[in-house]
């Protein structure tokens, strides 16, 4: 490292041309997706995520076709409950990574001082993370679909794209996964810790499907399509509707998951704005 | 231009920064100074927005921070050196933040070159020695070309080189007609670096006055003098508001009184003097008589 040499112009020429706009969301997408890309956990997060999505989808679809089918068989399920009920909790670390991450290097302080619109930089946060996870996850979801009916093709139980409900669950279960990220982000923004936020979404998804089970049979039933995971995913990635009637459509359960999300984000827009950094 | 009028901030049942109003001016390097825990830290975090002040209001050329009309062309800020992404490259760490502010990629090349971190501008943070560290807080604060300039004991952790780099890199600044706010607990480091001098102990305002006026001030006067006759030398110079205190070697040292004003008590009463020196009081000397009864937690004070 050299010393460098000290910059000493006696009359001040501006180096930087003056701002042609206030500084806002479009610049403040374009340093989020450079912060996003330009870290390795993005890519390990999102490498495990396509592996752990894809390889279900073999995994699943190849047993099925060696072992044969049973009596309600939707060989669209079949192909994308991996990435819905695996690959949702790889994207849960990556939703809460982004932004706790900040807080845990201490950028954010950097972050704010560049940016000191709170609500601006949460958003462009929110946005380019929900945008990088649904391009991948549509991918996978898509390669899922197509890699699983070839291998249940060979017993011809395979589903077609063209088949009713089919594009919708492979749209839902790679929008469901931005959905529970989202969540993820939330929290990340309430608890500002990666291991607590990634551990307080992980307990809502499994811990309360669990428990509500410890319920009366009436009220589990009644209550089941409200709950944020576990069965009541089920529908997302089925194409035909819903064995048990407890449940909302695929849309109903998809909009009561996005609710969640809309909750905890606007509790984390909430707090990112109004506490100390 | 900073101006803080009545700051303050509390934490819990502690008050951090007590009521403080100050006015950082263009065209100088101002030192902030203060013993740990003295509220410097938590004073730069309100100016930038980061923490809301419990009362008083913090403008940086005359608007809150979060008012600016481009945060990054105004202010440029290092708080802590080692608040970035170590898993981003120090080109990649600028890029994100030029990219806020539409501040052009040949800026970011440029500050590097400033900072004279060419060599390692695409290595991942982690791995940078404290030093590489500053000098990448550095170029994110000169990055938009700001007209007022914060560090945050810059030269904390830094060798002799680096800490000579960054002075005439703050000297420049403040040339260039510059508001430049630097914060350190150590007098030493403020004395060869800023023009003025904000100090604060407990959070409380102390002393803001020019670097030259803080040590020439009356407690800050001493002389050295070596004589026969101690006893009735330090009867005269108490009684003419001195102090008297005894050196190592066998010297004397006076207080509160100059070398001139020494020489004539002498005289008048007869003393003889083997020797008599102006004796300049540092500015650390100065600065730790002001903030004694301030230091917030003392060595010998733990019960």
């Amino acid at each position: 490292m050299t010393t460098a040499a000290i910059p000493a112009t006696p009359a001040r020429t501006r180096a930087v041309p003056p701002a042609s706009s206030r500084p806002g969301l479009p610049g403040a997408l374009r340093s989020e997706l450079t912060k996003m890309l330009s870290v390795r956990s993005t890519y390990w997060t999102l490498l495990a995520f396509v592996a752990a999505s894809i390889g279900w989808a073999v995994l699943d679809c190849a047993g099925i076709a060696s072992h044969g089918i049973g009596g309600a068989f939707n060989a669209t399920e079949a192909s994308l409950t991996g990435q819905v009920a695996l690959g949702e909790l790889i994207i849960v670390v990556l939703g809460a990574l982004v932004i706790t991450s900040e807080y845990s290097t201490g950028m954010i302080r950097t972050s704010l001082a560049v940016m000191p619109r709170r609500g601006v930089l949460y958003a462009a946060k929110a946005i380019v993370f929900a945008a990088v996870t649904l391009t991948i996850s549509l991918v996978t979801s898509f390669v899922d679909f197509f890699v699983g009916q070839a291998i249940l093709s060979s017993k011809h139980y395979n589903a077609t794209l063209g088949q009713p409900g089919v594009l919708r669950s492979i749209f839902l279960s790679a929008a469901i996964v931005m959905v529970f990220g989202l969540l993820a982000y939330g929290a990340g923004a309430i608890i500002r810790h990666s291991a607590g936020a990634i551990t307080a979404i992980l307990g809502v998804i499994f811990l309360i499907p669990l428990l509500a089970q410890a319920l009366p049979n009436a009220w589990f039933a009644d209550l089941q399509r409200w709950l944020p995971g576990g069965g009541a995913l089920e529908p997302i990635a089925r194409s035909a509707p819903p064995i048990d009637h407890n449940l909302f459509s695929a849309w109903g359960e998809f909009a009561v998951f996005s609710g969640y999300a809309a909750v905890l984000l606007a509790i984390g827009a909430w707090l990112f704005i109004r506490r100390d950094a | 231009m900073i101006e803080a009028r009545g700051l303050s901030k509390r934490y819990g049942d502690k008050l951090a920064v007590d009521d403080l109003s100050f006015t950082v001016r263009p065209g100088r390097v101002t030192g902030f100074l203060g013993p740990n825990g003295a509220g410097k830290t938590t004073t730069m975090r309100m100016i930038l927005g980061l923490d809301r002040p419990t009362a008083g209001s913090v403008t940086v050329n005359g608007k809150p921070f979060a008012a600016l009309y481009s945060a990054m062309r105004e202010v440029g800020a290092l708080l802590d050196a080692k608040a970035v992404h170590g898993g981003r490259s120090a080109y990649k760490h600028l890029l994100c933040l030029a990219e806020t502010n539409a501040i052009p990629r040949r800026r970011v090349d440029e500050v590097i070159g400033i900072v004279g971190l060419e060599d390692v501008a695409g290595k991942r943070s982690k791995g940078f020695s404290l030093g590489m560290s500053q000098r990448l807080g550095i170029a994110a604060a000169l990055l938009g070309d700001p007209d007022v300039l914060m560090f945050d004991e810059p030269v904390n952790g830094l060798d002799p080189e680096g800490i000579r780099w960054i002075r005439l890199l703050m000297r420049s600044l403040a040339a260039e007609g510059r508001t430049v706010f630097v914060s350190s607990h150590l007098m030493s480091e403020m004395e060869n670096t800023a023009d003025h001098l904000i100090v604060i102990g407990r959070g409380k305002l102390i002393a803001d006055c020019p670097v030259a006026e803080f040590t020439a001030d009356g407690t800050a006067q001493a002389a050295t003098v070596k004589t026969p006759d101690d006893q009735r030398l330090a009867e005269v110079v108490t009684a003419a508001g001195g102090r008297l205190e005894r050196g190592e070697a066998g010297d004397l040292t006076v207080r509160g009184l100059s070398a001139e004003q020494v020489g004539g008590l002498a005289l008048t009463n007869g003393i003889l003097l083997h020797y008599l020196a102006p004796s300049r009081v540092s500015l650390e000397e100065a600065f730790m008589e002001l903030t004694a009864d301030s230091v917030e937690y003392q060595a010998k004070a733990r019960a």
